[in-house]
């Protein structure tokens, strides 16, 4: 068996939090147009907006919450100035609380449900939700304690939203858990992948290091598959989750590739290092996801004359929500429709252009969404010096590497307890959902509710109603 | 149109709203402007005894988003020289001739200071005198205000020596801040007032800051009680104003009553003339809004007198005290059941979690297929706004157990969605009163009283 994790004691030296954070370079006033897009609500405008909330009962916006959080509650706390109390009734539903606050789809979620929005203006759910979170975490307010320990070990595979918030749930109850994170800082695609114009990095690093104040332990630079078999972590653990997300961009298969920037390593870029992000005069980025539509405005917002997606389907087929699709058009992004790249083009090394092909629509698929069909002679060229691809993510490479059970679409496949065809082994998130909708969310509920499976397997008890 | 004007025991004014005897009356400079605004009258801030005023001396209540719901004081009365006051007074009344200029008083109690107090007021020209029996903070530590008021035998004292000197009307301004109104009211009567004025504020701690654990407002880490007033107060008003206009004895002397007490509005306006006020006094709408709110006031009440076809003020006075009933008198038979409208109703679910807390258990929540369901009945991995919505189920009373309760009513937050529906009643009208009187038992024991249920069909879960 070749099922290895990368050296984990060389590991140990580059723990998360025990080293300086990187100097995060998008406070630069050049680059200052990346910059958190909405600011906080002032004290006095979360008082408004939480006293306008009706305090419905058995609330819409908590059922449409994957994570249930008690919205009417923590908001009729803001209201009674208990933001500590607010935070925590936050917290206990959702540990990645601030993430949330700033990256889900609130249009399509609990805002979308709000029973004010069909007269009114929904109340500002997430923005409330952030507005308890920052008060938390401005003050070094550590919610929860640690719990008596049970002596079980448990192992997380990945440091992004399922992972933490599967570790977070276990350690609250007790167990050891270690976070085994192959990337250099902990966090995963809170920190790697959404745009700082949502979520700042800094929000994604402290939500793991409230995690670790809670008693987890973080690896960083540690992959699984490299040195260590799964066996031997399985022999140290009593359960292992694995919250390894997707893979990285798939290939466009068109002569050119080489010349085409990855759009996951673009948006990194524009976290870590915006001041060395090379951006394009004239911007293209294939595909119409979120994704596609974070770096049409990484390189709008960074200097590009013209950016402009380009979509093999129209409109109407298009993933990203139709918030950020007019959120795109207000940045100035420019969208063509029915268009299909065939191949880069290039001199010298230096792109410019694309070569596309007109497409029509055609029959819908097993999703419903209508393909499309190239029309005959339709090439044409659009001038560009920059090509993105923003196409969506591979499967788990893990699955096939670890001889792990898929589902059609190839993701990982899982029982109702996140329980993979290997006993004991656990998954949730990205790498066991066919649909990317609301990614983050949901895979925060994957893990908190693996967790508690994941308890109750091995202590034979339900999960305490107040932990 | 309605015509405003009024004439309230000899008192006449071009429309009913009077400035309440307070800070916005506390000078000529500002009854001067309120008179260019449109108010009919004033009651001059208390003039008598001398004082020295603190800081920090009004409350508020606030409540969400709405400020000043009530507003509390522990300002004492006038704190100008009394010869400045009834200079501005002789003024006021001299630029003002059709406007009602009422000078509120307090002085010790003795005659001659009363005596001495009325014959300066009535050298101004003013057109009545309002005897303040109602302060309740500082005044009264000193003998005066609410001290008097409280006492009935005070009232009908220091009114009797207050009517030995007064040429003009006298109207006594009677305290909330006792058990009975109306023992003050027929003092006041009976020792030859002229009229009435009610409510003063009442009594109130307006709260402790929990950072400090001090009084609010703290005065030098010190608080205490103030008068309250304002919107919070007025059904307090309403009901002390319809307790007089239904008070035989009182009605009997025919004196008018000046109401006040939480006037915000027209509407609030048009409820005390209902119950009996023949002038209206306002104060804390005033401090909030500024004398501009007064055009409103008239236009509104103008406007609503216009579609009821009341063609003056004096039409109006005391029409709805016919309505007011002690228990005894309501008819038992009468019956409400509560309706949700579907296509007005949010599915907020405050009525379903008020009827089933609260009250009578008698809202469910129902699926699109019709079937009862209980609450957070969906699965844990239901989510978006679409499940959310599409299966969010309906509340509906389940109207054979309403008792017509009216809670869910009071608190649905969308306009005209629960209706109060009456039907027609299951027995014939009987009231306590009645019944006690034909079968005594019932009133009394718990056994006939189970007898009559079943007898009549009544039944309460």
């Amino acid at each position: 068996m070749s099922h290895k994790i990368e050296d984990l004691k060389a590991c140990d030296r580059s723990q998360a939090g025990t080293r300086s954070l990187p100097q995060l370079k998008n406070t630069n006033p050049a680059n200052g147009s990346l910059a958190e897009l909405l600011p906080p609500l002032t004290d006095h405008e979360a008082l408004v907006e939480a006293n306008r909330c009706l305090f419905c009962f058995d609330a819409p916006c908590t059922h449409a919450c994957p994570t249930h959080i008690d919205i009417p509650g923590f908001i009729k706390k803001i209201a009674t100035d208990n933001i500590l109390g607010s935070a925590r009734t936050i917290l206990e539903a959702n540990l990645l609380g601030a993430t949330c606050a700033r990256v889900c789809p609130v249009q399509e979620l609990c805002e979308g449900a709000c029973v004010l929005g069909a007269e009114h203006k929904p109340i500002m759910i997430g923005r409330l939700q952030r507005y308890a979170m920052d008060h938390v975490y401005r003050r070094g307010i550590h919610i929860f304690q640690y719990a008596p320990s049970t002596g079980k070990r448990i192992a997380i595979i990945g440091s992004g939203p399922a992972g933490l918030s599967c570790a977070g749930e276990l350690a609250r109850l007790g167990h050891s858990v270690t976070v085994f994170e192959k990337r250099e800082l902990t966090g995963g695609l809170s920190t790697y992948g959404i745009i700082t114009l949502r979520e700042p990095m800094e929000i994604a690093l402290a939500e793991v290091e409230m995690v670790k104040r809670m008693g987890v332990e973080f690896r960083t630079g540690a992959e699984l598959c490299s040195s260590l078999t799964l066996s031997e972590l399985r022999m140290q653990s009593d359960a292992i989750f694995l919250g390894c997300g997707l893979g990285s961009t798939p290939q466009l298969r068109i002569p050119g590739e080489e010349h085409v920037v990855d759009g996951l390593a673009y948006i990194e870029q524009s976290k870590l290092d915006p001041s060395h992000l090379d951006v394009g005069q004239n911007v293209i980025v294939i595909g119409a996801g979120n994704t596609a539509i974070d770096c049409a405005t990484i390189a709008k917002r960074l200097g590009a004359r013209q950016v402009t997606i380009v979509y093999r389907r129209s409109d109407r087929e298009m993933t990203a929500y139709e918030h950020e699709h007019e959120f795109a058009r207000e940045e100035g992004i420019e969208f063509q429709f029915l268009t299909q790249p065939v191949r880069i083009l290039a001199e010298n090394g230096i792109v410019f252009g694309l070569a596309c092909v007109q497409m029509a629509l055609g029959e819908s698929d097993s999703c419903g969404r209508r393909t499309s069909q190239p029309v005959p002679e339709s090439e044409f060229i659009m001038p560009a010096d920059q090509v993105v691809k923003a196409i969506g993510q591979e499967k788990p490479s893990l699955a096939s590497l670890l001889g792990l059970a898929t589902a059609p679409s190839g993701h990982i496949a899982v029982n109702g307890n996140f329980e993979t065809n290997i006993p004991g082994l656990y998954a949730g998130g990205d790498a066991i959902r066919s649909s990317g909708a609301c990614s983050t969310v949901m895979a925060v509920e994957d893990g908190k509710l693996a967790a508690r499976a994941i308890h109750k397997q091995l202590t034979g008890l339900p999960v305490p109603e107040a932990l | 149109m309605a015509d405003l004007h009024i004439n309230f025991s000899g008192i006449r004014s071009p429309n009913p709203f009077w400035l309440a005897s307070a800070p916005p009356t506390n000078s000529g400079a500002q009854v001067h402007k309120a008179f260019e605004a449109g108010w009919g009258g004033a009651v001059w801030k208390t003039i008598g005894a001398p004082v020295l005023n603190v800081s920090n001396r009004y409350g508020a209540w606030h409540y969400g988003e709405q400020k000043m719901v009530a507003i509390n004081n522990v300002e004492l009365i006038s704190d100008r020289p009394i010869e400045i006051n009834l200079r501005e007074i002789r003024d006021v009344k001299r630029n003002w001739p059709d406007r009602a200029v009422i000078v509120s008083a307090m002085v010790e109690s003795k005659p001659e200071a009363w005596h001495d107090v009325v014959r300066r007021i009535e050298d101004t020209g003013a057109d009545g005198i309002e005897l303040n029996y109602g302060c309740p903070h500082g005044m009264s530590e000193r003998g005066m205000g609410s001290a008097v008021g409280q006492v009935p035998e005070y009232c009908e004292e220091i009114t009797r020596w207050v009517k030995e000197a007064a040429r003009i009307p006298v109207i006594v301004k009677l305290t909330p801040n006792i058990t009975n109104i109306v023992s003050p009211a027929r003092a006041a009567a009976s020792a030859g007032a002229d009229a009435l004025s009610l409510i003063n504020t009442l009594n109130s701690i307006m709260g402790v800051d929990l950072d400090t654990l001090e009084i609010m407002p703290s005065i030098a880490g010190q608080g205490g009680h103030g008068g309250y007033a304002g919107p919070a107060v007025k059904p307090i008003a309403l009901n002390m104003l319809s307790a007089l206009g239904t008070d035989p004895i009182v009605a009997a002397s025919g004196i008018p009553i000046s109401g006040m007490g939480g006037i915000s509005t027209w509407k609030d306006a048009a409820e005390f003339l209902l119950l009996g006020a023949s002038s209206l006094q306002v104060c804390t709408a005033v401090m909030h809004y500024g004398f501009r709110i007064i055009e409103d006031l008239c236009d509104g009440l103008s406007n609503w007198m216009d579609s009821k076809g009341f063609k003056t003020v004096a039409e109006i006075t005391g029409k709805s005290l016919n309505r007011v009933s002690e228990f005894k008198d309501l008819d038992l038979s009468f019956r409400t059941v509560a309706r949700i409208k579907p296509d007005k109703c949010i599915k907020c679910n405050l009525c379903y979690v008020a009827c089933n807390d609260s009250a009578h258990q008698c809202i469910d929540l129902i699926t699109g297929a019709g079937s009862v369901v209980q609450p957070y009945s969906y699965s844990v991995r239901s989510n978006g706004k679409e499940d959310a919505v599409s299966t969010r189920p309906q509340p509906r009373v389940r109207e054979e157990d309403c008792v017509g309760c009216r809670l869910c009513y009071n608190i649905c937050p969308v306009h005209e969605c629960i209706e109060m529906v009456e039907l027609p009643p299951y027995r014939a009208s009987v009231t306590w009163d009645q019944l006690s009187q034909s079968q005594r038992e019932v009133t009394e024991d718990w056994e006939a009283m189970n007898r009559y249920r079943e007898q009549q069909k009544i039944h309460i879960h």
